[in-house]
Order: structure tokens, then C-alpha cells, then sequence
């Protein structure tokens, strides 16, 4: 976690390269234990061979950081196993003294590498390393004596614990700093350490370390009794290497798992090494993934050491490399490496998106080692497991009961299924659990656990409390909303998807349709797959493990039968745990699949191998379609487009392989040619618009690199071009056609900037809105496009992999419903800026050239399909969002990019009786900029319920809110605006009836909700009001549209602000309650209502809209305020138009510009703020968004709860 | 003459049924991820206007050949073929649009409506074939 960390992990990354080795011998393991020892121990190397792996091969990379990660892990697995039956000789060797020595030794020698590894960027020790790596190669362990030597080990540990806890905790420490790390910052997503990894990775450190050693001690003291036995009885013949062997112990939770340490011991250097490829490991997932990530994702050349560079994130590759290498030396192991690429089986259809991954490799000859280390596992964890095993019984009657307990049963999914299964095999999954746990201290676990048996329960209490809307004014929560937690176990919880990437309407899904029916709100999921990530781990392997019958990639919430099964949680049907998926890079354990980070992170991603390609994958390429027609000149887009588009040139995501061209268009279509070598950029007319027809072929897209210079020049004198133009046509239908042509090749991202009505060629429009209609309450036309056309050829794009983003900034109607349609199923998103003029118009300049850098920086995806998959059941019935439904649940992605969500509707076919968790998986399968092939995955586990309360207790009011906003959305363009407007107020009917009819049995007159939904009304209100779905308040048909395109496509914080805003009042905050964020204090000023009467004027109001902050100064503002904060002396000398807080060193400014910082934290697009005076027109603009209050046009909210009730009483 | 209004109805008839057949076949194909949506889209709104004419014109030498009681049974089919390709927005590709198969259940409402019309097809196929036979034994 700690940043240090991360530099250090730089240094390992050489340890990467390392790990390739170790990945061999990590086979071994698996494989392992047939060869004999002893032929491996003489060479000390051979019990090193798995640390060495780790460090050695990687010594000379060690130099610099980068690859030893992989390497780390697994010498951690080499460890364990090796440590067993190297100890024997080793020991005698060198280890012995070491191993006393070791413990605190191991600080010494080794233990400085550690201490250093973290604080110290490279590993100093390296060079040592790669002796040692060298050895590794040998590691036959395969010898079964080893993993009995291992199961013996653990018990020394156990008595080190103390001193290896000690160890430990540094070790987690380190970890943390990787995840931290820079790589965080370079490449989030990429890297596996920084993200999610650096988090969980460093959590998984600790876990690890915690669960091997550490773990032991404070869980389970008995297991660790049991070790201390079984060494006697293994002892037999090692024992010498037993005494060896604690220290090795030492080593190995040094290392993360000390298995390694025996090796390391001997030679103290090794264990240093093994260090350093572990902090390697993180930092370089980090740093190397981004860049280097190269290797060697595939199968089998990631062994190598490629395949640790990546393997950095987990290891992984590693492993599975390893095993394959080791394969040959084992034997079994050899399938692997052959294994990885065949799809086995099904469909087709799959390969495109998510083809390949399975490869189930063989996994057939490991079958002694197996059997031992399970059986140690299960020693080990079943003391623990057992008490969850025990609740099972309680399912049942758990649903009702809001205890975690039975919540933890349903973990296991089919409870029937826990009957069948054999005691064992239970324990085992829930042990599982418990190890998750475990990095924590037990404390706090035993707290975490009573607070959520007791909290949760009077969460549920607090959501379910009627609320009678007439009576009850204050209904804000003094903070923004959070989604509501779903009643899972702590364990289940904790492991669960962010909410802020998926998120269900209903936080407990009812079992049946009916019930659904019953409570009268839709159930739906909010997705925001590709958003930024801090924390993302990465994984490298040559198998991806996945269902066999429904293809879900193996999650969190999985089912573990027994060691070598797992059991599917969306089809329930039992697959098989690959041999390499034995093997836990992170914990360098054999034997703990439940361990791997694809199960103990909800959301992962996997490097993919060529199975999930139909093609190579391709380069990043933009095409940039400009109009530069008469009304564009007078717009004066083009010159800040040119500027911004220069500046951030080489911020565009891509490698040196990057593509760009750009193409301009009136009434006739101009290519720009810029082959390297040419002087200038060369200009093509095409004034053929009826059949267009691509110039050249080969210089128009051209590599970014070779061509830089005439880009720049192109660039310079683009804007100037056209600067006489007299041309008012415009053929954008034509220009979208070349367009496609001059993709089709390759794919990519086409950015179309448009400024008025299409009126030439193929595509042409004509304008349909009638000015006088725009204000009329009786309906909306043309909400709907005019013609396919476009429809068409975003279709055509989407199937060369081509996605259109369109910007339009257009003064006039320009028909945003049809021309939209290019942007809706090519998945590409869309800009608008009415009114836009460079100079007349500022604040829509500005938005504009913040959004373009924004959107020329941001993360990228080409090539793209999302499926979504969910529990036996239930099913989709209807998405929302820009992409193309290929089939029932296969999204199609051009491109993908971080800004844009999705929604879908789900309907339940068949009861979900015979499980009591429901999961829901979407697998992103795209390409990133850099040209590799990868796979997020997100997975959400969810609760199933039977009774109407607990649905309504789970209820999601910003999801609900959402889902019907987009489904008003399809309804006014099917059916009508006013029909949808209808079946808003419905919703709100609807569910009062509901509740008054079926939960509530008090007799209270009045609107009665449950708590959790108590806000649904007031955001049914906002939603009303908004520009998309308003009547009677004067709205230009373009705005409306685009505002619909908005509520598709905005994730869901975004849009709730845009609906509902957030208003605080500043004048008067106190730090109490502040958060404090580093140095700064972030003050909590409280929510309030969107209504006038909630401001006053001698106060001054921050209102939050999503995309711009409105800062509103009353008329008798504290003049202190206004010093301190604005800097004039009063409020008469406050400018009109202010856009910015000037930073001043009071208090006062610094905690309101630290509020305002914290607020824009998480968003994508940077918000302009306006200070807005009580006595400016501006002041309308504020007061808009007063949603509770009476407008022209709309009800104020007591009118509309007044509504509610007539209807009822209907 | 009655006869041969029959055998042509017949005719007509089986080729509807055909199209039925085809419409359910190509909609599971869809429900079963073996096509996309686009492709099958482009192949069944291909004939839509065939199978809209050929109920037009079994309902028209139906009331040519003044049998009330089966134009009375064939003129809603007609009508509803007529209605819902009318009905179809201007944006659409047709009845049968790919970028909203998928949604709101339109797959399952699509191929409720061929089960329907192969039904329907099937009794007027028996209706046809019984009246030909009278028709030619009354000859």
C-alpha cells in the first residue's frame, strides 16, 4: 500500500523477468512432487530453484525494475513445496545455520533486502538472486515427499509466527507502497499492482503472509497445532531439514509465504531476492504492464519470461508458464502449455468477443500432489469453516431473519447442493472466505461481523420505516445518497463490485416475477464498465477460467466443491479447477485456488490470448471529420479544435503504432494526404458526393510518429484555410461515408464535428421543428430520426469495428434526432453545444475545449463486446445505451470509452427459489490502446428475497430513478412524450398503492413509503422537469434530444446530480464533521432541498449540477464571505459574470475551494463554476433547478404529492 | 372456376405457410445467437411486403369469388400486415428493426406472431383444400 513500496517494486520488476523461471517451477509444484529430492537437493539451487526462479534468471534485469514480480510469486510456491523437501539437504547445507540465524536473521541479511525493498528502489541484491535463479530450473520437486515436506512446514511457521508476523506486516506494508505507486498513476487500469491489485495486492500481501504464518497464529491456533504434529510425523525423514526448516519458515513469510526461504536461506541472498521480486511483482504490474505488458500475455511464450513481466499483476502468467515449463521436467505439467489456446468447445459464435478462454488445460497429472496439499488445506481451514457450514441449515429461515448468518450460506448458492456435497467440500468454500478475511486482524473481523449482524438489521428497520411524505418535510439525508448495501454476509460484502460500476435497482432481488409485479418498481442493473479504476488487477495466465456450459469467468462467488472443482454461480453446473489455477501467484501456494486474486476481486481483468481475437488487434486510429463550411467558420470552432488537438497530440492514447487523418468537408469532401516525406500536407477534393470514392488508400490514415511534423503543419494552417469560405452546404452524409471507407480496414474512432443541417447528398435533412410547438404541452414530434441512413451506416460501422463520436455545435436546428443515430449504435457518444460562437459564446467555448481535451486523453477501447450474464433465471429484456444488441445478451462496442454507462432491464423468467444469491457478470472484452486484448470482468452477488418488505428495503432510489429515466426516454420516442410523462407519475402511484396495499398495515391516511424510497417522489419530480421530458416551459427540439441522449448514456452519480442537484450552504461551514484528506480539511456542509425557500439572502449557496457549479451570493451575504472567499470587498463589486474562486489564503477560501476540489474529484469532465448574484439574469438559471418549487409550467412538490394522492384515491 | 380460385388460394396458402415457417426459424435462430441481429433482420424484412401480398391476394379472390364467410376470416390478417407496416417509424429498417429486436421483448412478441400466422395458416390451408375438393366434385 505505501507508496515507497512502489519504487521498490520498480526495482523487482527486473525480478519479473525472473519469475518466468520460477513460473517453471511453479509447474513443478503442481507436478511436482514425483521427481525425487534428492537429486535436487545437492545443488542447493534446486531447493532455491524456487526462489531462485523468482530473483535469479531476472538478476541481470534486477538492474532495472520491472519483470521480477512474476518471479516473486512464484518462488513463493516453490516455497512451499520446495521448502519441504529441500529442507532436508538444504538445510544441512546452508540453511541450517541460516535458519537460525533466519528468523531475525532474516531482517539481517534478507531482511534488509526487505527492509530496503521497500524504501529502496532496486533490489541491490539482485545480482546474488540470479545465481540462485539458476538453479531453479531444476526444481523436479514434483517428488510427492515435498508436499509433505509442506504440509510439515507450515508448522513451523507456526511457531516463528511471532517472528514472522513481524514479518509479515512489513511485507504488507511494502506491498502497499507498490500499490500505490506510481504505476497507479500512469496507467490505473493497467497495472495491476497500483489499482485494485495495489489495494487488494496489498491486502493480498498481507493476507497472504497472514494466512500462511500469520494467519495461522491468530485464527487458527489449532491448525497450527495439527502442523506442529504432522511435522512428526513427516519428520521422519526430514527432520533434520525440520529444524531447517523453521527458519526456512521464516524466509518463506518473509518472502509473502515463506516457502521460498529455505532456499533463501541458504543463500541469504535469494531470500532478499525473492523479496524484491515480490515488491517487484506489484510495482511492476504497475510500471511494466503499461508498457511492457508485451510479453508474453499468450500462452506459452509467457512462461518465459514475458509472461512474468505481465505475470507481474499476478504471477500468474508465470505459473501458468511455469507450469508448462515444468511440465516437461514433471511431466504432468507439460499439458498446460499446450493447452492454452484451445477453445474447447462451444460456440462459434463466442469467439467473436469472448472466444477462447478456456482452455482447460490438462490437468490430469499432478493427481498426487494434489490430493496432499489439499489435504492440507483442508486441515487447515476447516476448523473455521466448519461454524459457517453450520449455518446452512438456517438458510431459510435466514431470508426472512435479516442475519448474516444465513446470508453466509447462501454464499455457497445452492443450499441443496451443500446437503450433497460432502461436509468437507463446504467447509472448504467457506474456508475460502475466511482466508479472504483473514489479511485483517481477527479483531477486527469479529467486530466487522458483530457490527454487521447487529447493524444490518436496524438498516434494514431504518429503510423499511413508513414515511408519510406530507407530513415529513426534511427527507434529505445530510450527505449525498449512497447506494444501499445489500444484506450479504460481511465476507460476501466486502468482496462485492463497486457500486459505482454496477449497481441493481433493487439491492435483494425478489425471488419471483410476481413478487416483482407486486412491489410496482423495475429491476434493472446500472453499468459503468470502463470507468477510470485507481485499483485494478491485472491478470496474466494462459488460462482464463471460465464455465464451461455458460462461459462465466470464475468470480468471487463461485462455489469451491472440493480442491479441483468449482461450481458455476450463474448456471450452477461444476467445472473442473485447471492445474494451473492450483497455484496462487500471490500467495506462491499450491493447492489454494480459493486464494487466486480472480477469486477475491470482483472485479478483475485478464490479459487475453489470441483466442479472444479474430484479428490482430488493431491500432489505435482517429479520423477527424471536420465541417468547414461557412456557418463553422463563423462558429470558430476550428481554430481551438486545431489548438487543442495539437496540444494534447501526444497525450492520444496509442503506441507507435497510432494512426491518425483527418478529412474536411462542405459541400464537397477534402482528404488530407501526409505521407512521411511529403513537404506539406497535400488536400484531395472529392467533389463526387453522390458515390464518393477514397483518393489513395495508403496515406491518408497515416502512423502519428512518421508523420508528426505534417500533422503540426496541418494543424497550423487548417483553421486559416477556410477562412474565406462561402460554401452553406454541407454534406455530412457523404463526408460519414468516406469516412467509413477509410476505416473499414483497420477501425478505430471517428470524431465528427458538425454546425449545421445536413443538406446535400446521401443523409440529407430537412428541418422539422416548428418553433411555435416548443413550448407546447400537447406532445412532442421528431423526437425520432427522419431516415435510416444513418441508423445504416452506424451499423456498417460498428461492424468494421469503427465507433463515431459527433459534436455538434450548432446555433440552428440541425436535427440531432436522426444525425444522433450515427453516434447511438456505433457506441460512440455525442457533444452538443447550442448556441456555440468563439466569441459571443464563452461559457460554451470553454465547456468545449475542457470537454476535447478530456475526450482526446481519455482512455480508449477498440474493437469492443460486452456480455452480460446473469443467474439461471433471470434475464434481460431491454438496454439502454449507445452500442448494437448483436444478440440476446451480446453487446457490441466499436469503441468503449471511460465516460459512458449502460442500463438494462431485467425480467425473471423462472423462480430463483433454489438459490439464494443471485450474481450478475459483465465481461469486457476489448483492445486496449496499446494493442493487447483484454478482458474486465465485473461480477455483483446480490441476495434473493421472498417477502415484499425486504425488496422494498433493498430498493435503490437513485438506480429506480435512473432505469425509469431511461425508460421514460424510449417510451417518448415509441409512444409520447406525454404518455411517458404519464407512466412517471405511475411509478410514483404505483408504488404508494403498492406499499399502502401489501407491506404497511398501519392506517395512516396520507402517502406513505418506505424510508429507502422516500426520496422517489422528489426525483420523479426533478425528472419531470428536466429539459428531456418537460412540457410547457420553451425547449428547442435539439436540446430535448440531446438531454435524451444524456440520460442514456451518463453514469448514474452523473445524471442523479444533473436531475437533482446538490446544494450546500457555505457561508456558514464548520470543520465539524470535516473529512481530512491529506492536509486538507474537505468540510461536510449539509445537503439541502432544491427549494427557494432553503436559501436565504443573506447566506451564500454552492448548488452542484453534475457538469457546472453554481455558486449564488444573496443579496445581504456576510461581507467576511465575500472578502474571504471571493475577494471584494462587497457585495456591490462582485462582477456579474464571475467563473472562477481566486485563491486566497483565508481559512474560508481554502476550505471552500477544498470542498469544491473534493466534489470535482471523481469526475470525468471538469465543471466550470458560476458565481451567480441574487439581482443577474443569471439568477434564473439557479432557480431553474429548484425542483421542488412551483415553476410556469410544473407543480411545486406538495402539488404533486397532492396529485399523487387524487390519483390514488382513484 | 370456383376450382381454380381454390387451387390458387391453396397455393398461395402454402407459400404463406412457408414463410411462416421461415419467419420461426430465422427468429430462433436469433433467440439462439446462431445469426445476428442484423443479419436476420435484412433477411426477414426482405419479405414482409411478399407475405403482406400474399394475404392481399387470397383476401381479394376471396371477395371476387364472393365467399364471404373466408375473406371475412382472412381480412384481419390482411389488415394487421397492412397496419404494421405502415406503423413503422421513419427511422426503422423495417418491421423488422436489429437495433430493437432485443428490446422490450419485441424477439418473443415477433415470434408469437409467426406461431399465430402459421396457425392461421394452417386452418385456411384445411378451409382451401376442402372447398377445392368440393368445388371439383360439384364440377
Amino acid at each position: 500500500m505505501s507508496a515507497p513500496g512502489y519504487t521498490n517494486l520498480n526495482s523487482s520488476v527486473s525480478y519479473s523477468q525472473n519469475s518466468t523461471p520460477n513460473g517453471g517451477a511453479a509447474p513443478p509444484y503442481q507436478n511436482g512432487p514425483t521427481q525425487a529430492y534428492q537429486s535436487m537437493n545437492p545443488p542447493p539451487g534446486c531447493y532455491g530453484a524456487p526462489p531462485q526462479q523468482q530473483s535469479y534468471p531476472t538478476t541481470p534485469a534486477h538492474s532495472t525494475p520491472a519483470p521480477g514480480k512474476a518471479s516473486i510469486t512464484k518462488s513463493a510456491h516453490s516455497a512451499n513445496y520446495y521448502q519441504s523437501n529441500h529442507q532436508p539437504q538444504q538445510q544441512q547445507h546452508h540453511h541450517i545455520p541460516q535458519h537460525h540465524v533466519a528468523p531475525s536473521p532474516y531482517n539481517v541479511p534478507s531482511s534488509q533486502s526487505y527492509a530496503t525493498h521497500p524504501s529502496s528502489g532496486p533490489p541491490p541484491s539482485n545480482a546474488q538472486y540470479n545465481q540462485q535463479q539458476q538453479q531453479q530450473q531444476q526444481p523436479p520437486y514434483a517428488t510427492p515427499g515435498s508436499y509433505y515436506g509442506q504440509q510439515l512446514y507450515y508448522p513451523p511457521p507456526g511457531q516463528h509466527s511471532s517472528q514472522q508476523q513481524q514479518q509479515q506486516q512489513q511485507q504488507p506494508t511494502l506491498v502497499t507502497a507498490p500499490a500505490s505507486g506510481p504505476g497507479a498513476p500512469l496507467y490505473p487500469i493497467v497495472s495491476y499492482p497500483s489499482a485494485p491489485g495495489s489495494s487488494q495486492y496489498g491486502t493480498l500481501s498481507s493476507t497472504q503472509s497472514t494466512s500462511t504464518p500469520g494467519v495461522m497464529p491468530t485464527q487458527m491456533g489449532a491448525p497450527l497445532h495439527q502442523y506442529n504434529t504432522s511435522r512428526p510425523a513427516s519428520t521422519t525423514a526430514v527432520q533434520p531439514g525440520y529444524n531447517a526448516a523453521p527458519p526456512s519458515q521464516l524466509a518463506p513469510t518473509v518472502n509473502g509465504q515463506g516457502s521460498t526461504a529455505h532456499q533463501h536461506y541458504d543463500q541469504s541472498h535469494q531470500a532478499s531476492l525473492s523479496y524484491n521480486s515480490y515488491g517487484g511483482v506489484t510495482h511492476s504490474s504497475g510500471s511494466t504492464e503499461t508498457d511492457r505488458p508485451p510479453s508474453g500475455t499468450p500462452s506459452t511464450s509467457v512462461h518465459s519470461s514475458p509472461g512474468h513481466q505481465q505475470g507481474v499483476q499476478y504471477g500468474y502468467v508465470a505459473n501458468s508458464g511455469a507450469s508448462s515449463a515444468p511440465a516437461t521436467t514433471s511431466g504432468p505439467a507439460a499439458a498446460p502449455s499446450s493447452s492454452s489456446s484451445e477453445d474447447e468447445d462451444d460456440d462459434d459464435e463466442e469467439e467473436d468477443e469472448e472466444a477462447g478462454g478456456d482452455t482447460s488445460s490438462s490437468s490430469t497429472g499432478s493427481a498426487s500432489p494434489v490430493p496432499n496439499s489439499y489435504d492440507s488445506l483442508e486441515g487447515g481451514n476447516f476448523p473455521d469453516s466448519m461454524p459457517s457450514s453450520n449455518d446452512m441449515t438456517n438458510q431459510a429461515a435466514s431470508y426472512g431473519s435479516y442475519g448474516y448468518s444465513s446470508m453466509q450460506p447462501a454464499y455457497h448458492q445452492g443450499p441443496a447442493s451443500h446437503a450433497d456435497s460432502s461436509p468437507s467440500h463446504d467447509p472448504y468454500g467457506q474456508s475460502s472466505y475466511q482466508q479472504y478475511s483473514q489479511p485483517f486482524p481477527n479483531l477486527s473481523q469479529l467486530s466487522a461481523a458483530l457490527g454487521g449482524l447487529s447493524g444490518v438489521p436496524e438498516l434494514e428497520v431504518e429503510a423499511l420505516r413508513p414515511v408519510n411524505l406530507l407530513q415529513e418535510r426534511n427527507l434529505l439525508p445530510p450527505r449525498p445518497l449512497e447506494a444501499p448495501e445489500p444484506n450479504l454476509s460481511p465476507e460476501l460484502k466486502k468482496v462485492n463490485c463497486s457500486p459505482q460500476t454496477f449497481r441493481c435497482t433493487l439491492s435483494s432481488i425478489p425471488q419471483t416475477q410476481a413478487l416483482l409485479n407486486k412491489a410496482r418498481l423495475p429491476l434493472g442493473l446500472l453499468l459503468h464498465p470502463f470507468r477510470d479504476l485507481q485499483q485494478l488487477p491485472v491478470i496474466t495466465s494462459n488460462t482464463i477460467v471460465r464455465c464451461r456450459s455458460c462461459r462465466t469467468y470464475i468470480n468471487p462467488f463461485v462455489t469451491f466443491l472440493d480442491q479441483r472443482r468449482w461450481k458455476c454461480n450463474l448456471c450452477y453446473r461444476v467445472n473442473d479447477v485447471p492445474d494451473e489455477f492450483m497455484y496462487n501467484p500471490v500467495t506462491r501456494l499450491y493447492g489454494e485456488p480459493h486464494r487466486r486474486p480472480e477469486v477475491q476481486n470482483a472485479t478483475v481483468e485478464f490479459i487475453a490470448s489470441s483466442d479472444y481475437m479474430l484479428r490482430p488487434p488493431q491500432p489505435a486510429a482517429y479520423l477527424f471529420v471536420l465541417d468547414v463550411s461557412h456557418n463553422a467558420v463563423e462558429a470558430g470552432y476550428l481554430k481551438y479544435f486545431c489548438d487543442s488537438l495539437m496540444e494534447n497530440l501526444d497525450r492520444l492514447p496509442g503506441d507507435s503504432r497510432t494512426r491518425v487523418g483527418f478529412l474536411t468537408f462542405d459541400n464537397t469532401i477534402h482528404f488530407y494526404n501526409l505521407q512521411e516525406g511529403l513537404s506539406q500536407p497535400q488536400m484531395l477534393v472529392v467533389s463526387d458526393i453522390d458515390d464518393v470514392f477514397i483518393p489513395s488508400h495508403d496515406s491518408l490514415m497515416v502512423n502519428l510518429k512518421e508523420s508528426k511534423e505534417l500533422v503540426k503543419d496541418l494543424l497550423t494552417s487548417l483553421p486559416a484555410m477556410f477562412s474565406q469560405s462561402r460554401e452553406t452546404h454541407s454534406a455530412l452524409g457523404p463526408a460519414l461515408q468516406a469516412a467509413f471507407k477509410l476505416m473499414s480496414p483497420t477501425g478505430g474512432r471517428v470524431s465528427v464535428f458538425q454546425t449545421q443541417l445536413p443538406t446535400l447528398g446521401a443523409g440529407a435533412l430537412q428541418s422539422r421543428e416548428d418553433p411555435n410547438q416548443r413550448s407546447s404541452s400537447k406532445g412532442v414530434q421528431h423526437l425520432g430520426p427522419a431516415t435510416d441512413f444513418y441508423k445504416k451506416l452506424a451499423l456498417d460501422c460498428s461492424g468494421q469495428q469503427i465507433g463515431v463520436d459527433l459534436f455538434l455545435l450548432s446555433s440552428q436546428y440541425a436535427d440531432l434526432a436522426s444525425i444522433s443515430c450515427i453516434s447511438k449504435y456505433s457506441a460512440g457518444s455525442i457533444f452538443y453545444y447550442p448556441s456555440f460562437h468563439y466569441i459571443h459564446n464563452p461559457a460554451q467555448l470553454e465547456k468545449f475545449q475542457k470537454d476535447l481535451e478530456r475526450y482526446l486523453t481519455r482512455k480508449i477501447g477498440f474493437e469492443a463486446v460486452m456480455r452480460i450474464r446473469c443467474t439461471k433465471g433471470l434475464s434481460i429484456h431491454t438496454f439502454h445505451g449507445n452500442f448494437f444488441v448483436r444478440s440476446t445478451d451480446l453487446l457490441s462496442l466499436a469503441n468503449v470509452n471511460p465516460d459512458s454507462a449502460f442500463a438494462v432491464q431485467m425480467s425473471i423468467e423462472d423462480s430463483l427459489a433454489d438459490s439464494s444469491l443471485a450474481c450478475f457478470q459483465a465481461a469486457l472484452l476489448y483492445t486496449s490502446s496499446k494493442g493487447k486484448r483484454r478482458i474486465r470482468v465485473h461480477t455483483l452477488c446480490l441476495p434473493v428475497v421472498n417477502q415484499l418488505s425486504d425488496v422494498y428495503a433493498g430498493a435503490d432510489v437513485q438506480a429506480v430513478t435512473c432505469l425509469l429515466a431511461n425508460m421514460a426516454i424510449d417510451r417518448s420516442i415509441t409512444s409520447s412524450l406525454s404518455d411517458a410523462r404519464d407512466a412517471l407519475v405511475n411509478a410514483v402511484v404505483d408504488l404508494v398503492s403498492a406499499y399502502k396495499s401489501n407491506v404497511s398495515n398501519l392506517l395512516q391516511s396520507g402517502l406513505v413509503v418506505p424510508a429507502a424510497m422516500r426520496l422517489f417522489p422528489v426525483f420523479i419530480l426533478a425528472l419531470l422537469k428536466q429539459k428531456a421530458l418537460r412540457t410547457g416551459t420553451s425547449t428547442r427540439l435539439d436540446e430535448r434530444v440531446f438531454a435524451m441522449c444524456e440520460f442514456k448514456t451518463q453514469p448514474l452519480q452523473q445524471l442523479m446530480r444533473m436531475v437533482h442537484p446538490d446544494l450546500y450552504r457555505l457561508d456558514n461551514m464548520s470543520d465539524q464533521g470535516a473529512l481530512h484528506l491529506n492536509d486538507t480539511v474537505v468540510p461536510q456542509p449539509h445537503l439541502l432541498h432544491l427549494s427557494a425557500e432553503r436559501v436565504s439572502r443573506d447566506g451564500a449557496f454552492l448548488m452542484d449540477c453534475g457538469t457546472v457549479f453554481y455558486l449564488w451570493v444573496g443579496k445581504c451575504c456576510n461581507e467576511m464571505f465575500i472578502r474571504d472567499v471571493l475577494g471584494y470587498p462587497n457585495y456591490a463589486s462582485i462582477p456579474p459574470n464571475m467563473s472562477h474562486i481566486p485563491e486566497l489564503e483565508t481559512t474560508l477560501s481554502e476550505r471552500v475551494r477544498a470542498l469544491l476540489d473534493w466534489l470535482q474529484d471523481n469526475r470525468a469532465f471538469c465543471s466550470t463554476i458560476h458565481v451567480v448574484k441574487d439581482d443577474t439574469s443569471a439568477k434564473a438559471t439557479f432557480f431553474q433547478h429548484m425542483v421542488e418549487d412551483r415553476s410556469e409550467s410544473a407543480s411545486s412538490y406538495h402539488e404533486f404529492l397532492q396529485h399523487v394522492q387524487q390519483q390514488m384515491s382513484k | 372456376m370456383e376450382a381454380a380460385v381454390f387451387i390458387l388460394s391453396l397455393v398461395d396458402c402454402c407459400a404463406l405457410i412457408f414463410l411462416s415457417v421461415y419467419f420461426i426459424i430465422t427468429l430462433s435462430d436469433l433467440e439462439c445467437d446462431y445469426i445476428n441481429a442484423r443479419a436476420c433482420c435484412s433477411k426477414l424484412n426482405k419479405w414482409v411486403i411478399p407475405e403482406m401480398v400474399g394475404q392481399c391476394l387470397s383476401t381479394m379472390l376471396m371477395l371476387v369469388s364472393m365467399h364471404w364467410f373466408i375473406f371475412l376470416l382472412n381480412l384481419p390478417v390482411a389488415a394487421w400486415d397492412i397496419y404494421r407496416y405502415l406503423k413503422v417509424p421513419m427511422g426503422n429498417m423495417g418491421v423488422f428493426d436489429p437495433t430493437e429486436i432485443h428490446n422490450r421483448g419485441q424477439l418473443k412478441s415477433h415470434m408469437k406472431e409467426a406461431m399465430i400466422k402459421l396457425g392461421y395458416h394452417l386452418l385456411c390451408f384445411f378451409i382451401y383444400l376442402y372447398s377445392m375438393i368440393l368445388a371439383l366434385i360439384n364440377d
